[in-house]
């Protein structure tokens, strides 16, 4: 579907050659200074691993949450003792300053 | 019932099989595709009468085909590929972005048996589905060799997956009262009682999650048009940019029919067909979300992960358990044993 709707725009669009500045790096009217892909700001990094520890959580909490009817008192324990290390470890990155934007 | 027609006419059971799937492709493509357009002018009008404008009024009675008119537009665009982009990475961007954003609909209820593919782990693939966008805004931030784009594509990577977590979570609350991941079964258990009555904070989750994932405001620091120019989309034009733009009414779309199937109830609803039932849930939704766009101010990005991860998340994971020890009470009172 993408492709059909590139493939109409191919057909339609006027087709003359690119000339000057249109090709340029739009940065409203003024010359672009200098390399664009630069390293980034570590707390990105950060949030990414934060957020990889508890998307993998989350893989687990499926099945339970699927079967939790099912399953007795001791599965909902041993979730919670399960959520509660992964909180402790949001507690310390809470402590160590992780979560600020710094 | 399509299976049981084709089948009368002497046809293969492959065959059967690959007629139906392309009848509900087609199907799911027209609805996207029309509703999509229409919400494109739904919120601009919208919009519009919030700030006393008047919004597109030109193009059909009171500016309905103003959408259709900017589509052909885009189509006749000539397409600018920035001599510095990271070309392969720019061509794909918005087939990238755009595939999963069709792909969710699979899963979606839109009627009794109305559902093209019910599969039984539903809800996970929806998730799993939706959460690959992220992928594609960071190819369109990174391709244009535009600062702006990736500045707004690092802060949308970082808003995205961080308010996915919050949305999986409220998402389980409903999936252990349920007790199943398909969408068909979410819909039946709400026979009774619909899922935003027994899960409020759930929901109220779902919706500032749900909000942030397909960038809307005051989440919107994807575009943020007063600082990054238009985000990731800066450099993309004609039918690359429509694309994006298309796939972000889709998104919008996905999202409050998934809110529909798992808290509100899904096609059910008395007097009316189902599917009518299905549209008018889906579009109140789509209506607080815009109601909320446009009133709310775009909020900064150090406050909005702030938000997130020291509020969002544990209200998330408090109502995980007291969902579970809710349904632990209740099926002690009922059985008089754990």
């Amino acid at each position: 579907m993408a492709w059909a709707a590139l493939a109409v725009n191919w057909l339609l669009r006027p087709k003359r050659p690119q000339v000057g500045d249109q090709r340029e790096t739009y940065e409203c009217g003024l010359k672009t200074q200098g390399p664009t892909w630069v390293q980034f700001r570590i707390g990105y990094f950060l949030y990414a691993l934060i957020f990889l520890l508890f998307d993998v959580e989350t893989i687990f909490l499926y099945p339970w949450a699927v079967k939790f009817q099912v399953l007795g008192l001791f599965a909902f324990i041993e979730m919670l003792i399960f959520i509660g290390i992964l909180i402790l470890g949001l507690w310390y990155a809470w402590k160590e300053g992780g979560l600020e934007w710094l | 019932m399509l299976d049981a027609l084709l089948s009368s006419w002497g046809l293969p059971l492959w065959a059967v099989t690959t007629i139906r799937a392309l009848v509900y492709l087609l199907g799911v493509l027209a609805f996207v595709f029309l509703n999509a357009i229409y919400l494109i002018y739904l919120e601009r009008k919208i919009s519009a009468y919030m700030q006393q404008r008047l919004g597109p009024n030109r193009v059909g009675p009171r500016g309905i085909f103003q959408s259709v008119a900017d589509a052909i537009k885009l189509l006749c665009k000539e397409d600018i590929i920035p001599r510095e982009a990271d070309k392969w990475v720019f061509l794909v961007a918005p087939i990238v972005i755009f595939i999963p954003a069709i792909m969710v609909y699979a899963i979606i209820p839109f009627g009794p048996g109305m559902i093209a593919a019910d599969l039984n782990i539903g809800v996970f693939y929806f998730l799993a589905v939706a959460s690959t966008t992220t992928i594609a805004i960071l190819m369109g931030g990174w391709a244009g060799n535009n600062k702006y784009s990736l500045l707004g594509a690092m802060r949308t990577v970082a808003q995205m997956v961080s308010y996915e977590i919050p949305l999986v979570f409220s998402i389980l609350g409903v999936v252990m009262l349920v007790g199943s991941l398909k969408t068909s079964d979410i819909v039946a258990a709400q026979k009774e009682i619909w899922f935003i009555l027994l899960q409020p904070v759930a929901f109220l989750i779902y919706f500032i999650a749900a909000t942030a994932e397909v960038n809307r405001g005051p989440f919107d620091l994807v575009e943020g048009e007063q600082e990054i120019i238009a985000g990731p989309f800066t450099e993309f034009t004609a039918m690359r940019y429509a694309l994006f733009y298309l796939s972000e009414y889709t998104n919008l779309l996905s999202v409050s029919a998934l809110a529909v199937t798992l808290f509100l109830g899904g096609w059910q609803g008395p007097w009316l067909p189902p599917w009518l039932w299905f549209i008018i849930k889906v579009y109140i939704m789509i209506l607080l979300f815009m109601w909320v766009r446009w009133t709310f101010p775009r909020i900064r990005i150090d406050h909005l992960l702030q938000f997130n991860w020291k509020f969002l998340l544990p209200l998330s994971l408090v109502n995980i358990l007291g969902t579970g020890i809710g349904i632990k009470v209740y099926q002690a009172l009922m059985t008089g044993g754990w």
